[in-house]
C-alpha cells in the first residue's frame, strides 16, 4: 500500500512537470495547429528568470523579501517568455500560418539562436533586452485613444522604442554593475537554490514528501485552474475557444483572430515559462534544459488530443505515473513472484531511458486504436 | 513551387559529367587526406538529404527521425568490421566487451560475421525498420506536424536504447572502425580512405540516378499527388498508405547507406548519429539545396557542412546563430531553395527589378517554362 502511494505520488511529481510544460504548447496547438519547438527555449527563459530573479533578491535593499522570490520569478517569468512569444509571433510565425512544417522549421531555428544567446551574451543584458522589449511592445498601447487614431502615432510609436531601448540599456548596465555573477556571459549550468521555507520534507500518511515536489505539484494546480477559467469564463477565452473551433466562421463573425493569436500565443508561450520555473525547482538549469522535456510534452499533446484540457491533464499523469511504475521498476516490488521471463523483462526496461523506449511504444499502440488521442475533436472535414 | 526545368544544352550537359568524373579521379591526389575525408563525410551524407528530399520535398512528409536508419546503417557497417579483427582479443569477440564482463557474443551480433549478410544488412535493416515504423504511422492517417513529432519522439527512443545498452552495443562511447581490418587493410589508412572516396562517389552518382528513377513516371507523380492533395489521391482510388510507406523506406535505405560509408570515414559510430538536432539538420541541407529538386539535396548537404566546418573552425559560437538564422530565412524568404529559385522566376524577376530584363505581360499568362502544367 504505501508503495502504491509513493509510485502514485511520484507519477503525480512527474506528471505535473509534464502537465505544466505541456499545457502551453496544447493550447498553441490547438489553436494555431503550430508546432513550436521552441517552447522548450521559452521554458529555459523561464528558469534563467528564475535565477535572476533569485540574484537580485539577493542585493541588500530587497534581501527582506528573498523568501517570496520564488512566488514573484513565476510572474516574472510568464511575462518575459510571453513577450518573447508574442514577438516570435509577430515577426515569424504569422507569415507562416497555414503550413505547419515550415513553421516547425522556423521555430527550431528560433530555439538555436536562443540557445546561443544565452551562452553567449550576459544575462544582465539578456534582462536589459527583455525590458526594452515589454517597453517597446505594450508602451504604445497604454496611450490614450486620441493618440492612438492620430495620423503622427508612428512618430510616438518611434520614440517610445528609443525610450525602451535607453531603459533597456540602463537596466542591464545597472544589473551588471551590482550583480557580478550576471555580469558575463557563460555556458554553464547555474543552480537555483529554493527559499527556506521550500527545503525538507512533508509527512503525508506515513511518507515523506520534498517539499520542491509539492510545490511544483500547486504551481501546475493554479496554472490549470487559472487556464481553464480564462478559456472558460472570460470573453476572450471564449473567443479563444471559437476561433479553435472554426476560424473562418469566427472571422466572418467579427472576432479579430489575429488578435486571438496573439493571445493565445502570448498566454501558451507564458505558460512555458511558469513550466521553466518549475524546471528550475528540480536541477540545474542550463542552455539545454528545454531540450529535455519537450519530446515529453509532444507525446502528451499527441496523446491526449487537440483542443480539450482534459485530455492534455489525463494524459501527462498517465504518462507520468507509467515513467514511474516502469522506470523504477515497481510493478516487481507489488507482485514478487512473477514469472522470470516477465521478470527480466521488467527489469530490462527499469531505467528511466528504456522506461521511455516502453512509454513510447505503448504510445504508438494506443495510436492504433485512438489515431486522434484520448479526445479527439469531431467534425466531418475530410482533413483532420 | 516549381518543378519546371531550365533545359541545358546537350554539350553543356556533357561537358559537366567529365569535369566531375575527373574531378572525382582527381580529388585523393590533389586535396590532403584531412580534406579529402572531409569531402567524403559530406558526400555520404548527401546520400541520406536525398532521402530527405524524395519523402519531404516529393511526397510532403517531413521526417525528422532520419537519424535513427543513418546510425543503423552505420552500426551494421561498424559491427561488422569490430567482428572480423577481433581475432586476438579475449573469447574471439570485440575488445569493449570485456570492460564490461561479458563473455559471449549477443545473439544479434552473429549474423554480422559474413560480410554478405553486411552488405544487405546496411541498407535492407534500416528500409524495414522505416517501413515498419511508416506503415503503423501511415495506416491511422497521422500525418503532417503529427508525424513529424512521432518521428521525432521515436528518434529519441533508438537513441536513449543505444545509448544505454553498454553490454549489448557498447552504448555512449559507440562502436570505433578507424583501427580495424577490412579485407587485411586498416580501415583508417590513408589508402583505404581514397578508396572509400571513390566508393562514396560513385554510390552518390547512383543514388542521384536511382532517386531520378524512382520520381519519374506514375509513381513519381501519385508521390506529387500525396504532397499536394492527399485525400483527392485516396478518393481517385490510390492507396496511400502504400506508397507513403514504400518512399518512407526507400528514405531509410539510403539513409543507411549513408551511414555506413559516413561511419568508415569518420572512424567511430555513437548514438550521436540519433541526436534531435542532427536529424534535423539533415532537413535543413534540403531546404537550402532547394526541394524536389533532388540535385539540390546533394549540392545543399556537401555546402552547408562544409560551410559548417569553415565556420566553425573560425568562429565556432557563431555557427548556431547562422544555422538557426538559415532555417528561419529559408522558410521565410526562400522556401523553393536556392536551385529552386534559380530554376524558376527567380533570376528572371531579379533582373526585371534592375530592368535588365522586360517583363512580358499577356493575358492569358505567356507559358514561359511551362509552369502551370507541372503543378499548384
Amino acid at each position: 500500500m504505501e508503495l502504491l502511494l509513493d509510485s502514485l505520488f511520484n507519477g503525480v511529481a512527474i506528471g505535473s512537470v509534464l502537465l505544466v510544460a505541456a499545457l502551453g504548447l496544447a493550447i498553441v496547438f490547438g489553436l494555431m495547429g503550430v508546432i513550436n519547438l521552441a517552447h522548450g527555449e521559452l521554458m529555459m527563459l523561464g528558469a534563467y528568470t528564475t535565477y535572476v530573479t533569485q540574484l537580485i533578491f539577493k542585493l541588500p535593499i530587497l534581501k527582506p523579501f528573498y523568501n517570496s522570490y520564488i512566488i514573484v520569478s513565476i510572474f516574472l517569468a510568464f511575462i518575459v517568455s510571453g513577450v518573447v512569444g508574442i514577438l516570435l509571433e509577430k515577426t515569424i510565425i504569422r507569415k507562416l500560418y497555414g503550413s505547419p512544417l515550415e513553421t516547425l522549421l522556423a521555430t527550431w531555428g528560433v530555439s538555436l539562436i536562443l540557445q546561443q544567446f544565452v551562452r553567449s551574451v550576459p544575462l544582465a543584458y539578456g534582462t536589459g533586452l527583455v525590458i526594452s522589449l515589454l517597453i517597446g511592445l505594450f508602451l504604445p498601447t497604454t496611450f490614450p485613444s486620441k493618440i492612438k487614431e492620430s495620423i503622427n502615432f508612428k512618430y510616438f510609436k518611434f520614440s517610445s522604442w528609443i525610450f525602451a531601448a535607453l531603459t533597456g540599456v540602463l537596466t542591464g548596465s545597472l544589473i551588471s554593475s551590482s550583480v557580478s555573477k550576471l555580469s558575463r556571459a557563460s555556458a554553464r549550468n547555474v543552480d537555483v537554490t529554493a527559499p527556506s521555507w521550500m527545503r525538507g520534507q512533508v509527512e503525508i500518511i506515513g511518507t515523506a514528501f520534498p517539499k520542491t515536489r509539492l510545490m511544483i505539484i500547486v504551481i501546475t494546480l493554479i496554472s490549470v485552474i487559472a487556464i481553464t477559467l480564462f478559456l472558460n469564463q472570460s470573453a476572450w477565452g471564449m473567443r479563444i475557444r471559437a476561433v479553435t473551433q472554426n476560424r473562418q466562421m469566427s472571422d466572418c463573425l467579427g472576432i479579430s483572430t489575429e488578435k486571438v493569436d496573439i493571445i493565445t500565443f502570448g498566454i501558451g508561450s507564458g505558460l512555458a515559462g511558469v513550466a521553466g520555473v518549475a524546471v528550475s525547482l528540480l536541477g540545474s538549469v542550463g542552455p539545454n534544459v528545454g531540450g529535455n522535456y519537450i519530446v515529453g510534452c509532444f507525446m502528451v499533446v499527441v496523446l491526449g488530443g487537440v483542443g480539450n484540457l482534459l485530455g492534455t491533464v489525463l494524459a501527462s499523469f498517465g504518462i507520468g505515473i507509467m515513467t514511474d511504475l516502469i522506470g523504477a521498476g515497481r510493478l516487481l516490488s507489488i507482485w514478487p513472484d512473477m514469472p522470470l521471463p516477465l521478470s527480466n523483462t521488467i527489469n530490462f526496461f527499469a531505467t528511466t531511458s528504456m522506461a521511455r523506449v516502453m512509454i513510447f511504444a505503448l504510445i504508438v499502440m494506443f495510436l492504433q486504436f485512438k489515431p486522434t488521442g484520448l479526445f479527439p475533436q469531431k467534425g466531418r472535414m475530410v482533413e483532420n | 513551387m516549381s518543378l519546371s526545368k531550365v533545359k541545358f544544352d546537350k554539350k553543356i550537359v556533357l561537358s559537366f559529367w567529365i569535369i566531375l568524373i575527373a574531378l572525382i579521379i582527381a580529388a585523393p591526389t590533389l586535396l590532403p587526406v584531412f580534406r579529402l575525408n572531409l569531402l567524403g563525410r559530406y558526400l555520404s551524407l548527401s546520400i541520406v538529404a536525398l532521402g530527405v528530399d524524395l519523402i519531404w520535398g516529393y511526397t510532403g512528409l517531413l521526417s525528422l527521425g532520419q537519424g535513427i536508419f543513418f546510425a543503423l546503417g552505420g552500426y551494421c557497417a561498424a559491427m561488422y568490421l569490430q567482428i572480423t579483427s577481433s581475432s586476438e582479443f579475449p573469447n574471439n569477440i570485440p575488445e569493449f566487451f570485456a570492460l564490461y564482463g561479458v563473455e559471449k557474443l549477443p545473439f544479434f551480433w552473429e549474423p554480422f560475421r559474413s560480410p554478405v549478410f553486411t552488405f544487405f544488412a546496411i541498407w535492407i535493416i534500416p528500409a524495414l525498420v522505416a517501413g515498419l515504423i511508416g506503415f503503423l504511422v501511415f495506416r491511422n492517417r497521422i500525418k503532417g506536424v503529427y508525424f513529424s513529432i512521432l518521428t521525432q519522439a521515436s528518434l529519441l527512443v533508438f537513441f536513449n536504447f543505444f545509448n544505454g545498452q553498454q553490454k549489448l552495443i557498447n552504448g555512449t562511447n559507440g562502436l570505433k572502425t578507424d583501427v580495424t581490418q577490412l579485407f587485411g587493410q586498416m580501415v583508417g589508412s590513408e589508402f583505404m580512405q581514397r578508396i572509400f572516396f571513390w566508393i562514396t562517389a560513385i554510390l552518390v552518382i547512383a543514388a542521384w540516378f536511382f532517386a531520378k528513377w524512382v520520381v519519374k513516371g506514375r509513381f513519381g507523380n501519385i508521390l506529387i499527388g500525396i504532397r499536394d492533395d492527399e485525400p483527392r489521391v485516396r478518393f481517385t482510388g490510390y492507396n496511400p498508405v502504400i506508397f507513403k510507406t514504400i518512399i518512407f523506406s526507400i528514405a531509410g535505405g539510403l539513409a543507411g547507406i549513408s551511414g555506413a560509408l559516413y561511419t568508415v570515414q569518420s572512424g567511430i559510430v555513437s548514438p550521436q548519429f540519433m541526436t534531435v538536432p542532427f536529424s534535423i539538420e539533415m532537413v535543413i541541407w534540403v531546404a537550402v539545396g532547394g526541394r524536389g529538386t533532388l540535385l539540390g539535396a546533394i549540392l545543399g548537404a556537401v555546402f552547408i557542412n562544409y560551410a559548417k566546418s569553415l565556420v566553425s573552425e573560425a568562429l565556432p559560437a557563431s555557427w548556431m546563430f547562422i544555422q538557426g538564422g538559415l532555417f528561419i530565412l529559408v522558410v521565410t524568404a526562400l522556401p523553393e531553395g536556392v536551385l529552386g529559385w534559380i530554376q524558376g522566376d527567380g533570376p528572371r524577376n531579379l533582373l526585371q527589378r534592375f530592368g535588365l530584363k522586360r517583363k512580358i505581360e499577356t493575358y492569358p499568362s505567356l507559358e514561359v517554362n511551362n509552369k502551370e502544367g507541372n503543378n499548384e
